[in-house]
């Protein structure tokens, strides 16, 4: 057996109180595709993040090629051969792809236009060699996520790396786009590089690696060969007890449609339509789940519900009447709750305490204030109750909510937004970030509003997820509606088509 | 993995020392501490005293004697010290009035353009006006003055919210137009005419004027100053538009997201910002110098920020900032007597306003000492 390239021993890394990486050994080996296996916040970035730089380590030793190596920096990384790619991508969205892998290249004053044409087919050339195909010249906004990720590899590829981590890289992929990216990994692996991809997805592990490593909670579980395992095996080291994948139990429910979507068009930031010809229905005691990857329109979708953005043409007719023009408080008052993408940038104040975060939509009612002034007494008291009735784990009711963990932040949320027992709940992405635990409390939720009769929209780009929980699954791709199953009959693969905006699957495949 | 909540430290590049055989230290950025504690205003003011130091003491003066004099002549005497809260007064208002805007994070930068609009309309009120009775003078310029002040800082909110125009921009600017608008004025048209062709209003009645305690300047908008403190304080804590700012202030997405309409707060703030500012230009006008002239603030509107993020936004440590900065100026004047110019008090606000900012910054750091 060879001599491990990359060879991490004793790894410790702490943010304040959070061990984030815990005596942590963990080794690859060149020509294989080592995946790097755990839950959310299991410490698989924070480990990641210490061999390519970003990170120092308080304690332990790293071993490049069988040399200790000090790597204080990302550069200190690159001249070692290690490069990164990031979920989310460090590129320039005004310079154009070819721009982007030049830069920070040192080995030329003059750049002429004979020089960056040499760099143009230098960079298509490499990226041929390993089948990673995005137009050199044009700016990356033009580009998809996709592309944008094919950028960042040749970009590594470019500067030489042969140690390649890859963070996530499949979370911003369709499934198609994500074959596409096991292929360049098998060739980089060819080729004598050493690949090590972190992931919580174990269906990718199993298809794409040769060994796995799986951590949880800070803490290296296990080093296994993937021939030799299973996903059950995994699922049972990964999260410490077996869980498994299987829809929520549930009876029918035949409830009143609640909110009839029609022909909705809704311009995007840049002039294009976000939202084209949408038409969708939900119904009293149901969950709606949209599938679909980022970018299609959803987070319009869910902007539009909850009176953040005007559309252009279409109705809308929630419990009965009509909406006519897009206001957060009419939809907040006529009970459409909204447990929004990214709970820190836009669900919660991060500075201000708990009772503070849950007064945010009530705070106008009779309960909470009267003549302008708020019941402070009385709000405190309710406020404590609601941490206590959701166990939101809080020091204090006063700690600023940014200083909890992301179950209990997301669990406030959900407290704050299932109190004033809203009809419709639209959830964007409720579970991203959380693990498996805090995840499990999410769908209960979910589960619970259904149960007393609300409808539910679930945006989520976790399949397995909307497979648990929805009722019906809408697929949603480049802002309309192209496709629903029934939860009978809903199918991985065909959604996963669809998701990628391939809509004739039944019949004539082309 | 995302990094953990509260403190997403991120390690900047090394510190080129790398001294020493056994350690060396870095420096870590952490975008998370955006709140300094208590003491840096304590220590900003501290430093700026040593810092200022160096400066007399290079001039050839012992600085304790120098800092002595100022204490002396700002709170030694009760002449001194009343005259250090007449300073307080306007600083105080405009203070409170930008420390409302400064917490949903509107840059009003204008109060010394608002606080000279609301000594132009007070005195407006005793040219048009001029045989009212003193009660209703007084209230009638008290009205005038903060509709001035708070309509200029309506003129900076609705470019903000209705064209994205930056309001430090607006606000600034205005500070000239208001300020060659009062040039006009008392060169023109308000001139007095027995002035002796001195530019000015023609001087105040007794009914035109702020009572005042007994024999001092010091006048009753001292008494508006400490309402208008209490009233913010009370309506922060414990009103819906206080829980508002508080949101908008936190989180002005968030608060989008809770149905707040954030351009209607931010011409609100800017009206009473505006408005506060313009009552400390009529309490100028009717309660220290009795008639409108130029230079009817030697900057009080700029001091006023400098008040403000001293006190750190709160209410009631404007009260006790605005003194420290009436007294500044007062002790400024007080060491001309040893041969000092008085704008060392200037130098000594520049340097605490130095301080302060330097210490909101350099608190996101940490040293850390690596392996």
């Amino acid at each position: 057996m060879q001599d491990p390239s990359v060879e991490m021993r004793g790894i410790v890394k702490k943010f304040g109180a959070v061990t984030a990486s815990d005596q942590v050994d963990f080794s690859a080996n060149a020509g294989e595709i080592h995946a790097l296996l755990g839950e959310n916040g299991a410490g698989k970035s924070t480990v990641m993040s210490m061999l390519s730089g970003v990170y120092r380590a308080d304690a332990g030793e790293i071993l490049i090629h069988g040399q200790p190596a000090r790597i204080r920096s990302p550069k200190d990384a690159a001249l070692l051969g290690i490069g990164m790619v990031f979920q989310n991508f460090r590129l320039v969205q005004s310079l154009t792809a070819a721009e982007n892998i030049v830069l920070g290249e040192k080995s030329s004053f003059w750049r002429g236009s004979k020089w960056m044409r040499n760099k143009r087919e230098e960079i298509e050339a490499l990226g041929e060699r390993f089948g990673l195909k995005f137009p050199v010249d044009r700016p990356i906004w033009q580009l998809s996520v996709g592309e944008q990720q094919r950028v960042e590899i040749v970009k590594t590829l470019y500067r030489g790396a042969d140690i390649i981590i890859l963070d996530e890289p499949t979370s911003v992929l369709t499934p198609g786009e994500a074959e596409q990216l096991f292929a360049t990994l098998r060739v980089m692996k060819q080729a004598g590089k050493t690949v090590i991809m972190t992931t919580h997805k174990m269906k990718e592990v199993m298809a794409s690696s040769d060994r796995i490593s799986v951590m949880r909670k800070g803490k290296m579980i296990a080093a296994l060969k993937t021939h030799e395992t299973d996903e059950l095996e995994l699922a049972r080291l990964m999260v410490g007890r077996e869980i498994a994948i299987s829809r929520q139990e549930r009876e029918a429910t035949e409830g009143a449609p609640l909110l009839v979507v029609r022909n909705l068009e809704v311009a995007a930031d840049h002039g294009r339509n976000a939202l084209d010809a949408l038409s969708l229905t939900v119904h009293e005691g149901e969950i709606v789940g949209v599938a679909g990857v980022a970018g299609n329109g959803q987070k319009e979708l869910a902007e539009v519900l909850t009176g953040l953005r005007t559309w252009r043409t279409g109705e809308i007719i929630f419990d009965g009447s009509p909406v006519k023009t897009a206001s957060v408080r009419a939809a907040i008052d006529s009970g459409i709750s909204h447990v929004p993408e990214n709970r820190m940038k836009s669900g919660l104040a991060g500075r201000l305490g708990s009772v503070d975060n849950l007064l945010f939509k009530s705070y106008r009612s009779e309960e909470h204030s009267r003549f302008g002034f708020l019941k402070a007494a009385r709000n405190r008291s309710w406020s404590q109750e609601l941490v206590r009735r959701f166990n939101v784990k809080t020091p204090e009711l006063d700690t600023p909510v940014q200083q909890l963990s992301g179950g209990n932040q997301q669990k406030l949320l959900f407290a704050r937004e299932v109190s004033h027992q809203p009809k419709l709940m639209v959830a964007v992405h409720p579970t991203q970030g959380l693990d498996v635990g805090a995840a499990a409390g999410v769908h209960e939720l979910l589960m619970e509003l259904r149960g007393s009769g609300s409808g539910v929209l679930l945006i989520s780009e976790d399949l397995d997820e909307l497979l648990q929980l929805s009722d019906r699954i809408l697929v949603m791709y480049s802002g309309s509606i192209i496709g629903e199953s029934d939860h009978e009959h809903a199918d991985r693969e065909v959604i996963g088509l669809m998701m990628a905006g391939i809509r004739s699957v039944e019949g004539s495949a082309v | 993995m995302s990094p953990k909540p509260g403190s997403d430290s991120v390690v900047l590049k090394p510190l080129p020392m790398r001294s020493g055989r056994w350690y060396s230290l870095r420096l870590e950025y952490d975008s998370s501490r955006t709140r300094s504690p208590w003491w840096t205003p304590v220590l900003s003011v501290i430093l700026a005293l040593l810092l200022c130091a160096g400066f007399i003491a290079a001039n050839g003066m012992s600085p304790l004697v120098v800092y002595e004099k100022m204490l002396r002549g700002a709170f030694g005497t009760s002449y001194g010290f009343t005259e250090t809260m007449v300073k307080a007064i306007p600083l105080l208002l405009c203070g409170l009035g930008i420390a409302v805007a400064y917490r949903i994070s509107v840059w009003n930068i204008g109060a010394e353009g608002q606080l000279t609009v609301g000594a132009m309309a007070a005195t407006a009120v005793t040219i048009y006006f001029p045989d009212l009775p003193s009660f209703w003078s007084i209230v009638l310029m008290l009205v005038f003055g903060t509709a001035a002040g708070a309509l200029w800082g309506l003129m900076t909110a609705v470019p903000r919210t209705h064209f994205g125009v930056n309001e430090l921009i607006t606000s600034l600017m205005l500070n000239y137009v208001a300020l060659l608008a009062l040039d006009y004025v008392v060169f023109g048209p308000w001139k007095d005419p027995k002035g002796f062709n001195f530019p000015g209003s023609p001087v105040f009645t007794a009914a035109q004027s702020l009572p005042v305690l007994g024999s001092t300047r010091l006048h009753i908008g001292l008494v508006f100053g400490l309402v208008a403190v209490l009233l913010y304080y009370l309506m922060i804590r414990f009103t819906r538009w206080g829980y508002e700012l508080r949101l908008i202030g936190a989180n002005p997405t968030a608060a989008r997201y809770a149905g707040i309409h954030l351009k209607k707060h931010i011409i609100i703030v800017m009206l009473i910002s505006g408005g506060l500012a313009g009552i400390a230009g009529m309490a100028e006008v009717s309660g220290v110098t009795h008639k409108l002239m130029q230079g009817i603030s030697p900057g009080y509107g700029y001091t006023a920020i400098i008040v403000a993020w001293l006190a750190k936004l709160n209410p009631l440590g404007l009260i006790v900032t605005s003194i420290l900065f009436g007294g500044l100026i007062v002790g400024g004047y007080s060491v001309q007597t040893i041969g000092l110019p008085s704008s060392i008090s200037e130098m000594l606000q520049g340097a605490i306003l130095f301080f302060l900012i330097a210490g909101d910054m350099i608190h996101r750091f940490r040293i850390r000492r690596s392996a």
